[in-house]
């Protein structure tokens, strides 16, 4: 067999192109995965990374619902080292109608959602940093899951079953004989190496780049780009989720994660030539600020480390200006049956909660062309890392007096932390103090996470992530990685577009306290760091 | 609505922009590669912590509580209380004994000072030390300070008529060592102020200030402790009293570490609770004045304790020291001696304790001074122990230098 010959090439390195190529992986096929830039870049990686209930679509949307909670509980059992088990409040405010809250149960039930009304009086202690004027609240099983780790993992478990990857790569055509696909033409980003690969089937799971994507292809989808902008807490101030127990707005999900917390989203049509430089505006920085100190009042004065958006791949179905009543569901289109375009799939809409039932959507419909009979298992079979039941025992099992650094690291890889050299000193010295990143694990994602960039890094390790926002840690890391492809020339350009990237963050809320951390910052990269 | 213009977080710790010049300060980072140093365990360790208690570090039982890394930051952290707070949070292992024992000076002092000589004599004896080290790990090459046999409220309960006729009044917050240790610096501190026709009265009933209490992990007692004595010095600032100490670490600890470590509010007190030194200096300032003994000779090396740079009033005792005609003045380099208080004495610390101590040590030794100035009595018992010179309070040596005819 040739080594560009494949029984499927999945296009797109979000969730759903990962769970997509774990799953085919997992029944035997040959795949290759084909992303333009990096795991998790598009809108994978720019959501809360909440790990829905599905109590917010409850209502409006009851199918939506059914799939996030039947997610919900598997994922907790398949990538328990992704998820943060932190349950969540739907919370009712003063200006809030009290009488939503019973509709909300109800439909919450009916999907199978456990809703438990609770006393304002528990909220407040369960979770004391929630508005103490709340007149209702109901808690859910929400918690928050990393959607990096998670698709990390996917893409890890893929290759274990022998699958094969290809960041900075992007498909800049498809091979096609009549009506039928029989392969893409590609060209490494990093390398410019120009390469043919060849497959029965290829899907197309590029999020709101599908849509560019099924063009190249000759045909058409209608897709949504609706815009959402978060901003990112310098520190957890929550421990569980905070929700508005109203109809789904602006700005009513609070959702820590890891380190920090995080308040979204909005929700604005974009034109698609903005998808790739969607920034956000100090308008919706306000709007966030204003309505999640409704929330948690604490977020007021709380620092702001970054605002940034994405652009949810919603496929049109009526005129709705906001996207917001769009269904979350989840759209697989057979070219083939829609288009009488052969050996071609797309699969988009549905959601980060949703990824592992789209992949298995899309593993079927590429197992029925391939004539495949194998059953999905990927509900019951735990990714990479998830093995233990919780980072504690990992870093037990590991080491015997875990540094901090070691427990963060088991926190962040599951039990894959036992990759992580600790042969000598060097290896534990840490290149991101914030997030407490040793070199070990660095080196271990440039190693087995196919990182090639900085941030390909922060993605995988949270270097960059913290309160300073790379101040040195890009610096360290940057060295470690000229070292592994040998080139420093590149690196530097690496660097310099890791720190712009980093102060793009910054820009929309450069005022204050924020202001002044920003030019003593400043001043570090020039005079300590000559960057 | 003007949004965010100010951020805040417990202890500021969010205002940490990672520029390190608090780990660059911390002398112990210098010599205890196992500390993961200020920021690590401050502000840094602060934001895993606050996700998870599991990331607690036991390791931040090194930190000395210098609090150098607070007064180089340039964002205002509050990175030693960071630390403490989280110890005292955090760390739920039983207190040792043998901390027990060192945090309770009161308590020791009550117990030690009537049978004064025979404990200072025990204490002193090598097999003693030896005992000590092994059943409490209290390193056997520290000298303790020794007990007196009259504690210093006996001496002012003999005086309290002849200070009650000053028109002017203080009150006194003596602390444990002038009580039980050293009653001298007290009466010195008397002599000065009866000199300016100040009178001094004491508390009603002080406690131990705590602050060995916090550092190890006793946060109840120590608790217990400041609302007692913000009681008994709101009763002296209600009489209209401002309250003068000669310790710089009581002096942060009834100042600072109270609202910040203990939850205790001391706002309405805490303005009026200063180092005596603070309080001369002003006075004379304001045209108050000392008689100097004319012959008075005396080579003086002064030494900033770590607290006294906390509290930002190293000045003051250093200018009072120039003041003095016949003193020949150094300012020694700003270092910590190292001992912490109860921390050097733990055989664990012994070491580091002395390795960060070893540069302060050099220079008092190249300056070869008649002797050294400090406001702290542990840094006095470690620069004694650890270069033979003789270690004096600033107050002592003004009332050495000054004549007053009512010295009693």
């Amino acid at each position: 067999m040739s080594n560009n010959e494949f029984d499927v090439i999945i296009i797109g390195g979000g969730i759903t192109g990962a769970g997509t190529q774990r799953d085919c992986a997992m029944r035997g096929l040959r795949t290759l995965l084909i992303e333009r830039s990096d795991i998790a870049t598009g809108a994978t990686g720019r959501n809360h990374g909440l790990l829905h209930s599905g109590a917010r679509y409850a209502v409006n949307d009851p199918e939506s619902a059914e799939e996030c909670i039947k997610e919900n509980m598997i994922l907790r059992r398949i990538a328990s080292h992704c998820v943060d088990e932190t349950d969540g409040l739907f919370i009712t405010l003063p200006e809030d109608d009290l009488a939503y809250q019973q509709t909300f149960v109800d439909a919450c039930r009916k999907a199978g959602i456990s809703a438990e009304v609770i006393d304002p009086e528990l909220a407040k202690r369960l979770e004391p940093t929630v508005n103490p004027d709340l007149t209702g609240a109901v808690r859910v099983p929400d918690g928050s899951v990393d959607p990096f780790r998670l698709c990390a993992a996917n893409m890890l478990d893929a290759k274990l079953h022998g699958g094969q990857v290809r960041l900075h790569t992007t498909v800049t055509g498809f091979i096609r004989e009549g009506d039928t696909i029989h392969g893409v033409h590609t060209l490494n980003l990093n390398t410019g190496q120009e390469r043919d690969f060849y497959a029965s089937v290829v899907v197309n799971a590029g999020g709101i780049w599908g849509h560019d994507i099924a063009a190249l292809a000759g045909v058409n989808i209608s897709m949504f780009p609706a815009k959402g902008a978060l901003l990112v807490f310098a520190h957890r101030v929550n421990n569980m989720v905070i929700n508005r127990c109203r109809k789904p707005a602006n700005a009513d999900i609070l959702v820590p994660g890891d380190t920090v917390c995080i308040i979204g989203t909005t929700s604005t049509r974009i034109p698609f030539e903005e998808c790739d430089s969607v920034s956000v505006t100090p308008e919706e920085v306000t709007l966030l600020v204003t309505e999640g100190a409704k929330m948690t009042p604490a977020l007021s004065s709380t620092r702001i480390l970054r605002a940034y958006a994405g652009v949810r791949p919603l496929v049109s179905a009526d005129d709705d200006p906001s996207g917001r009543n769009i269904s979350r569901g989840i759209v697989c289109l057979d070219h083939e049956e829609r288009d009488g375009l052969k050996g071609f799939i797309t699969i988009t809409g549905g959601k980060l909660m949703t990824y592992r039932l789209m992949a298995e959507i899309a593993t079927d419909a590429v197992c029925r062309k391939l004539a495949v009979d194998k059953r999905c298992e990927t509900a019951t079979t735990p990714l990479p890392g998830s093995g233990e039941r919780s980072y504690e025992e990992v870093a037990r099992k590991i080491w015997e007096k875990p540094s901090t650094a070691q427990k963060a690291a088991a926190a962040r890889l599951g039990s894959n932390a036992s990759r992580i050299r600790t042969r000598n000193r060097l290896d534990e010295a840490l290149i991101c103090e914030c997030e407490e990143v040793s070199m070990g694990e660095v080196k271990d994602a440039i190693e087995h996470l196919e990182a090639t960039t900085l941030t390909d890094l922060r993605r995988r390790t949270r270097i960059g992530m913290g309160t300073c926002q790379g101040e040195f840690c890009a610096c360290r890391a940057a060295s470690l990685l000229a070292n592994a492809h040998g080139c420093v020339e590149r690196e530097r350009e690496d660097l310099k577009g890791f720190l712009q990237e980093r102060w793009k963050g910054n820009f929309p809320i450069g005022w204050g306290d924020t202001l002044r951390e920003a030019e003593y910052t400043q001043w570090v990269y020039k005079h300590v760091l000559g960057v | 609505m003007k949004l965010q213009e100010y951020t805040s977080s417990s202890h500021n710790f969010e205002e940490c922009m990672k520029c390190t010049v608090c780990t660059a300060y911390c002398p112990v980072l210098q010599v205890n590669p196992l500390y993961p140093g200020p920021k690590q365990a401050g502000p840094d360790g602060e934001r895993l912590r606050l996700k998870d208690p599991f990331f607690f570090n036991y390791a931040l039982k090194y930190c000395l509580n210098c609090k150098r890394c607070e007064v180089a930051c340039p964002s205002g952290v509050k990175v030693a209380d960071l630390i403490q707070a989280a110890r005292i949070k955090y760390d739920n292992a039983p207190v040792k004994w043998r901390d027990r024992l060192l945090a309770s000076t009161d308590f020791m002092g009550r117990l030690a000072r009537p049978v004064a000589p025979i404990a200072n004599a025990v204490t002193g004896l090598g097999v003693t030390k030896t005992m000590m080290d092994a059943m409490f790990k209290i390193d056997h090459r520290r000298t303790f300070p020794k007990y007196s046999p009259y504690s210093f409220e006996f001496w002012m309960g003999r005086h309290e008529k002849e200070q009650a006729a000053f028109s002017e009044q203080v009150a006194y917050f003596h602390g444990c060592y002038v009580n039980y240790n050293y009653p001298k610096l007290g009466k010195h501190l008397v002599k000065i102020l009866n000199a300016l026709g100040v009178g001094v009265q004491l508390l009603d009933k002080e406690k131990c200030c705590g602050i060995a209490m916090i550092t190890n992990g006793m946060k109840t007692e120590a608790t217990k402790h400041a609302t007692h004595n913000v009681e008994v010095l709101s009763k002296a600032v209600d009489k209209g009293l401002m309250v003068l100490t000669t310790s710089s670490s009581c002096t942060l600890t009834l100042r600072d570490e109270y609202p910040s470590l203990l939850g205790v509010d001391n706002s309405g007190v805490r303005d009026f609770v200063m180092m005596a030194t603070r309080y001369i200096y002003e006075k004379l300032e304001k045209g108050a004045t000392l008689r100097f003994k004319p012959d008075y000779k005396k080579k003086v090396a002064y030494h900033t304790p770590c607290h006294m740079e906390k509290l930002g009033w190293g000045v003051f005792s250093e200018k009072l020291l120039r003041m003095i005609p016949g003193v020949e003045f150094t300012m020694l380099d700003s270092a910590c001696c190292g001992i912490a208080g109860t921390y050097g004495f733990k055989r664990e610390n012994y070491e580091a304790s002395q390795a960060i101590g070893q540069p302060l040590f050099d220079q008092i030794k190249s300056v070869n001074p008649d002797v050294v100035a400090c406001d702290c009595e542990t840094c006095k018992w470690q620069i004694e122990m650890s270069t033979g010179y003789t270690v004096m309070n600033p107050i002592s040596i003004l009332a050495e230098a000054i004549e007053y005819e009512k010295e009693k």
